[in-house]
């Protein structure tokens, strides 16, 4: 088993197992993103309430869900990075912080936007805004350390703590909307009892979150082989990759 | 697995660890501030400032909106559903504000124990439906709270 953990931490396996299936995840992810973007837009009946406003939930909720979860990816990846020394660990923390980065602020962003017709203001410091802001911070802190130390191993160190560090924050921003009074409302998806949406409002939701995981694994896997390769161009393999255009 | 990594895997543990434990007690001990708003419970017992900028939330009592007919003055109930504050609001309110649902304002408490507010936010709730459902709802409610004796009949066949 550990064999298998160290074959992946190879740079130069990834970068020829990930050329492999990179064009499934960025064609099924458009593919599903397309589709719940229509299906979630165009055909899905509008709220009681908020009519058609609520729409914009379906950017909403994947970016704010992929953004916490790419921290946790990152997170794991920190732990990787300290304790075994991987290298693509790193890679994966350098080449991910800035797509959290923007998926943070479109979440922001979109929750903004949705805040002022239903709450009647953009911005208020509860407790679910301010810890997402928290993140937004924590995905920049992440990519300017990195930037700061010029040292490979000693950066990635740096950004590893800083990571792992910053993940105390996402139960913080799961669990604000229950544990404080907060004008955010609480979740409506929960993995003990039923979504408070008809399916005909959640299907379209979850092919939305789908694809934007395939679409961020895709950005993931170009942004790894760049950074692998500027990192190993000196080694063999990858010289022979740019004479010949294969690994 | 090696022995140094196993060192370095309880260390970052302890880390984590650790950093929760003192995260948690900040938040604990920080609840009020980290609180938006006082609930009608917490503002009847007392437990707000009086004349200080507060938020208070809760639901809006089902009848108690009076609206002034001349001016943009409005006066209604806010509820946690065990207390209630009387609030007080110049201005318009947000598209979602009704009877029943959630809100949050922002003002000062005053000497007797009304809300002067001047901002009121609405809060909605984490469910959503299609607008057919929701006046079938209603429609079943509405049906419910006649003599329950219609809604049992179908069981004594």
């Amino acid at each position: 088993m550990w064999q298998i953990f160290h074959k992946l931490g190879s740079p130069k396996w990834f970068f020829g197992i990930s050329t492999r299936f990179m064009p499934w995840l960025l064609v099924g992810g458009i593919m599903l993103l397309l589709a719940g973007a229509v299906w979630g837009l165009a055909f899905a009946p509008k709220d009681y309430l908020q009519g058609n406003s609520y729409r914009i939930i379906y950017i909403h909720v994947p970016a704010a869900f992929l953004a916490q979860s790419v921290y946790i990816m990152m997170a794991s990846a920190a732990i990787v990075t300290l304790v075994w020394r991987m290298k693509l660990a790193d890679v994966f923390v350098k080449a991910v912080a800035p797509v959290g980065l923007v998926l943070t602020f479109l979440a922001l962003f979109t929750g903004a936007v949705w805040g002022k017709p239903t709450w009647g203001t953009w911005w208020i410091w509860d407790a679910r805004l301010t810890s997402m802001l928290i993140l937004l911070f924590l995905y920049g802190g992440v990519i300017a350390l990195d930037r700061a130390i010029n040292d490979e191993k000693s950066a990635a160190r740096a950004v590893a703590v800083l990571v792992l560090v910053g993940v105390v924050n996402i139960p913080i921003i799961k669990y604000s909307v229950e544990w404080w009074n907060t004008l955010h409302q609480p979740a409506t998806f929960k993995l003990t009892e039923k979504p408070s949406m008809p399916a005909e409002m959640w299907v379209p939701l979850l092919l939305s979150v789908l694809g934007l995981y395939l679409v961020f694994g895709w950005l993931a896997c170009v942004r790894m082989q760049t950074e692998i390769l500027s990192r190993e161009q000196r080694t063999r393999w990858v010289k022979e990759f740019v004479m010949k255009g294969r690994v | 697995m090696h022995p140094i990594r196993k060192k370095r895997l309880t260390i970052v543990l302890f880390l984590l660890v650790g950093l929760s434990v003192a995260v948690a007690l900040t938040t604990y001990a920080l609840r009020q501030n980290i609180n938006l708003f006082y609930d009608p419970s917490q503002i009847s017992a007392g437990e707000a400032p009086v004349d200080v900028r507060i938020r208070a939330g809760g639901m809006v009592e089902e009848g108690s909106v009076v609206r002034d007919p001349d001016s943009l003055k409005v006066a209604f109930m806010v509820t946690d559903y065990s207390a209630s504050v009387p609030v007080e609001y110049v201005g318009i309110l947000p598209d979602l504000f009704a009877e029943g649902q959630g809100i949050v304002a922002m003002g000062r408490l005053n000497n007797e124990g009304r809300f002067v507010a001047d901002q009121v936010l609405a809060k909605h709730d984490e469910n959503y439906m299609p607008p057919e459902v929701a006046d079938a709802l209603e429609k079943a409610s509405k049906a419910g709270s006649k003599p329950a004796a219609v809604n049992a009949a179908p069981a004594t066949y």
